[in-house]
């Protein structure tokens, strides 16, 4: 299917290049790599391409004369087969620019080809803050979240409201260790203290045996620096063995609108963490989510599906200005110089380091009886202001920030 | 095994012959090939034609289904992509060192593996792997779920550089190649007589004197070794060392492979890793549903044909590949 | 309250009676592949995607038939138990003459298939089942907190795996079953449908593997790949084990899982290899597994 669009792309890309030549082919390709049918298939998969191209629909592209496409791709979340993809994307079927990425893993391998070949990669879904860090350049915008706003913003909250004690519960590799390395010192930071952590093997199952470890600490809040299947297996198994009813509250640090619903509101319904963005925030949002459900399968947008939706608005309004998508570089240094602005996340910024810069926010799980339809599962706490929500951009060693 | 590998008696020479023609075919192919088809896909293809052929040295050789070989390859291609990036080892001193660590582990594997038949080696080595996989998601070296990225391709001979795909393709068309026919020297070798012997009755190779551990130690430890090469290529071809590489499923892969090219033929590892890499990269549109294809692929072969593609060729014609 | 090596006793407790709940699943899974290998000499890869397919079973009878755990109790390994039978006609049957990696090939091909088309249609994140009403809840042992839910799976396994035990070891059936696994002309001749029988342990095997499924809905996710890196751990207590007896499989599924609960307390990074080391020290020791009679 892929060759095939990528066929089409070629024979359109002839029949209109002449009206068009500032652009590589005439047309601007975008492309929607994700994890279209695996562990992350509901966050970001297909629902990913839908939002790329709502988009594109409402940019007016097509009444200025430009021609947009989008394709999409499975990267099964193995880094071989993404960036398998990618380099097949940029070299045969010229696509401009790589949009969303879940999973760190193939994110980082995608960020070094398309610096090598000089198009631009919009992040949404991966979560990892290398990106704007040590591995940060030119090419790549990390656009919805990082590791490191997530730790920052559930960190702080939880401890500015009497949760000074923690215990962790870190999946053992270096994923996980990051996330706790984070989480622990923002939380040393504003005054709490760690208790004690123990690391779990990866992939796991069973993690009664952690959880009664977290138990016997007495820590107020235990931290769940893991993620996925891992995540959902912990608290439905601290539900079970009753550590939320003897007082203990649970922390995630990488919970998403999928993992709520997969754990139904019953189990998951108190728990406390940070998202970019959520549907039933405003107006605006409720009724992009409405068009957007009815084009995927009924499930509503996830935060990564917003940042793909603004992401992919921003750099339209960049390509039209430049009248060029041909050089990465330049593109990303006109995104970075324009001022975001868009229906979804609002206004915002680009930072050097390729940070998208907007508010994060803290919401609960509510509980089934708050709960008035089958997506309508969060309450906000908190809003954590954008200059406050991410990583300072000395802190990243990113080498792209002169000093 | 014994039941698809033993093919109609065929005399010597015309074995030899129809053996030179389908390699001198193959070598053309892979000339002409990079002009039609995309090098990287080529490259990868080759890479796992490389593993596959390892791995049929010692199910199709020997009788033993590894059902581990994740491990050799996978790991490999870390101490590959680690000592390129880190260390500054130059591509073909990568690849040794990857090569190496997979003989280490395939000796402690193999010693321990040999000491059940059948299925139960099947299992240990499973079970094996599965062990080495936890390690590599825990060990910091690997980086755990990120892999190993961005690494260098370096020059060869710390002269030639391999950035560009045409110089990396015919590294991996030597390599691939000489590979090739160090396998096939071994299986003609009266070393792998004695393995054939062993495949078809151990009982009787032993009665005949021969202590046949040590010759499945020493397969094991070939196998083992090549499927490193193979792995270590793989991480410089693709700049990238991931747990993908260790995963069981890569060891179902490699075995299917095979099955799909032919158990115990020379040249079908080579046309089951392409048919195989073909499909996925192809199909990868359909994501998970590849999975479905590949074991739909594993259920049809055992049922239907057991002699996989090139198997079939060489019964029909009555030949030897 | 007194301390081990450094860990409350309390605690140490409450692990030991953790590594038994997962135990039982160790044992009844390794029961399974016991029985079905004993009987058609086959490894059977496809029990890991059998047992997820009981989990899903239960999904599927509480949704859209409304019946809840304790019919599935009853439904899902009859119904996934089935499924093995039709499997044993149409593919396994065919292969008892081959060499036996065939058989392990063809279930692996099996299990890729199944999880294959589960991840398709369910997605990978799993569904939620909840704890039955009956056992919502739990018992303050003093030094745990136990759910009334892991007290049952511990009891209802070991009942399961005594009952199974009892069938094949002390019944006529099971006279008959061991005698045609040694030599099954000769039983033929008494005038036992032999072929039908190897068909019926393989449902029985599979339905063992559903019944865990079952068994685990409750507790982990229901999910695709639930089955797939639990069944390569089974293989392992399988080869520590040795096949040779269906009590030895009983009994190493429990030990493994308490051996591996203490793991997560003293070393809790070496937990997921902790049975694989074991498998290769009792290699070395006693190639043929602790209670085995050689290959």
């Amino acid at each position: 299917m892929k060759r095939l669009l990528g066929f089409a792309a070629i024979a359109a890309a002839i029949g209109c290049a002449p009206a068009h030549a500032q652009f590589t082919d005439g047309i601007i390709k975008i492309g929607v790599m994700n994890d279209m049918s695996g562990l992350y298939a509901d966050l970001t998969g297909p629902g990913s391409v839908v939002a790329a191209q709502m988009a594109v629909e409402d940019s007016g592209a097509a009444a200025k004369g430009l021609k947009v496409e989008v394709v999409g791709a499975d990267h099964q979340n193995k880094p071989d087969i993404g960036s398998n993809v990618v380099r097949q994307w940029i070299d045969r079927d010229k696509v401009d620019v790589i949009v969303d990425v879940p999973t760190s893993s193939v994110a980082l391998a995608v960020t070094e080809i398309v610096k090598e070949k000089n198009k631009v990669f919009l992040v949404s879904g991966a979560a990892a803050s290398d990106l704007t860090g040590a591995k940060c350049s030119p090419n790549t915008i990390h656009w919805t979240y990082d590791t490191w706003a997530l730790a920052n913003g559930t960190g702080n909250a939880i401890v500015k409201t009497g949760g000074d004690t923690w215990f962790f519960l870190t999946a053992d590799y270096a994923f996980g260790h990051a996330l706790e390395r984070d989480t622990a010192a923002v939380v040393e930071k504003n005054g709490g203290k760690v208790l004690g952590k123990v690391r779990h093997p990866f992939p796991g199952t069973d993690f009664s045996s952690f959880l009664l470890q977290a138990q016997t600490s007495k820590a107020k809040i235990i931290g769940l620096a893991n993620a996925g299947g891992d995540t959902i297996n912990s608290i439905k198994q601290a539900a079970e063995f009753g550590i939320t009813k003897g007082g203990q509250n649970l922390a995630g640090l990488l919970v998403f609108i999928s993992d709520v619903k997969a754990l139904g509101l019953p189990i998951a319904q108190g728990l406390i963490f940070t998202e970019a963005w959520y549907w039933d925030m405003n107006d605006t949002n409720r009724a992009f989510a409405k068009k957007f459900a009815e084009r995927n399968k009924g499930i509503y947008p996830s935060m990564i599906h917003a940042g793909v939706y603004s992401a992919v608005t921003h750099y339209l309004k960049a390509v039209s200005d430049l009248k060029s998508d041909g050089d990465g570089k330049a593109v990303v240094a006109k995104m970075k110089a324009m001022p975001t602005d868009d229906k979804l996340m609002g206004k915002g910024t680009v930072r050097a380091d390729g940070r998208k810069i907007h508010p994060m926010y803290l919401f609960e799980v509510k509980k089934p009886q708050e709960s008035k339809g089958p997506w309508d599962l969060y309450k906000l706490r908190a809003t954590i202001p954008a200059d406050q929500a991410f990583r300072p951009i000395g802190e990243g060693k990113c080498p792209l920030v002169g000093g | 095994m014994q039941r698809v590998a033993s093919l109609q008696a065929v005399s010597y020479s015309e074995r030899s012959r129809s053996g030179t023609v389908a390699f001198l075919v193959m070598v053309a192919l892979l000339l002409v090939a990079p002009t039609v088809i995309y090098p990287l896909f080529l490259m990868k293809v080759l890479c796992f034609a490389l593993f596959a052929c390892a791995f049929n040295l010692l199910i199709g050789y020997v009788g033993l289904l590894s059902f581990g070989h994740a491990l050799y390859f996978g790991w490999a291609s870390y101490v590959s992509a680690y000592t390129a990036k880190a260390w500054g080892f130059t591509p073909e001193l990568a690849i040794l060192s990857g090569a190496a660590t997979a003989a280490a582990f395939g000796l402690v594997a193999g010693a321990l593996a040999i000491r059940r038949q059948g299925i139960y080696f099947a299992m240990i080595t499973l079970a094996l792997a599965q062990m080495m996989y936890f390690f590599a998601v825990q060990a910091p070296f690997t980086g755990g779920e990120d892999g190993i990225q961005a690494v260098p391709r370096g020059h060869l001979f710390g002269l030639i550089s391999l950035a560009d795909p045409m110089a990396m393709y015919t590294v991996v068309v030597v390599v691939f190649l000489a590979c090739f026919l160090v396998i096939y020297r071994i299986i003609h070798s009266p070393f792998g007589e004695v393995l054939k012997a062993i495949r078809e009755n151990e009982a009787r190779a032993i009665s005949l004197g021969y202590k046949t551990d040590r010759y499945k130690l020493v397969a094991f430890v070939l196998s083992a070794t090549l499927a490193g090469v193979a792995g270590g290529m793989k991480a410089i071809v693709f700049q990238l060392a991931s747990l993908t590489d260790v995963y069981w499923a890569m060891s179902g892969e490699v075995v299917l492979m095979t099955l799909v090219g032919g158990l115990g033929t020379v040249f079908g590892p080579v046309v089951g890793a392409f048919v195989i890499i073909a499909m996925q990269n192809y199909l990868a549109a359909f994501g998970q549903w590849v999975m479905v294809i590949q074991g739909s692929i594993f259920v049809a072969c055992v049922m239907l044909f057991r002699r996989g593609v090139i198997g079939e060729i060489a019964n029909l014609f009555g030949i030897k590949l | 309250m007194f301390e081990i090596f450094g860990i409350p006793s309390q605690a140490l407790f409450g692990q030991l009676l953790i590594g038994l709940i997962n135990g039982s699943f160790y044992a009844l899974l390794s029961l399974g592949l016991a029985v079905i290998f004993g009987m058609l000499n086959i490894i059977n890869f496809t029990h890991g995607a059998q047992y997820m397919l009981g989990a899903f079973c239960a999904y599927f009878v509480l949704t859209y038939a409304g019946l809840n755990y304790w019919f599935a109790l009853v439904i899902a390994p009859i119904v996934v138990g089935a499924t093995g039978v039709v499997i044993e006609r149409v593919f396994l049957q065919w292969l008892y003459k081959l060499d036996h990696l065939y058989g392990l090939l063809l279930t692996f091909g099996l299990a890729l298939v199944i999880e294959g088309v589960f991840r398709n249609y369910f997605g990978s994140s799993g569904l939620p089942y909840r704890v039955p009403d009956a056992l919502q809840g739990g018992q303050n042992l003093g030094f745990m907190f136990l759910p009334n839910y892991r007290a049952w799976v511990v009891a209802f396994s070991l009942v399961v795996c005594l009952a199974t035990w009892y069938l094949i070891e002390r019944t006529r059936l099971g006279a008959y079953l061991r005698a045609a696994t040694e030599n099954p002309t000769l039983v033929r001749a008494f005038g036992i449908n032999v072929p039908r029988m190897i068909t019926l342990t393989y449902g029985f095997g599979v339905g063992l593997a559903a019944l865990a499924g079952v068994m685990a809905a409750p507790i982990y996710n229901v999910s695709p790949q639930m089955g797939a890196d639990l069944i390569i751990i089974v293989f392992a207590v399988v080869v520590i084990g040795g096949m040779g007896s269906i009590m030895g499989a009983i009994v190493t599924g429990f030990g493994l899982g308490v051996i591996e609960g203490l793991t997560k307390v003293f070393f809790p990074e070496a937990s997921n290899t902790v049975i694989f080391v074991i498998m290769a020290i009792v290699l070395l020791i006693r190639p043929a597994g602790l209670f085995g009679r050689g290959t």
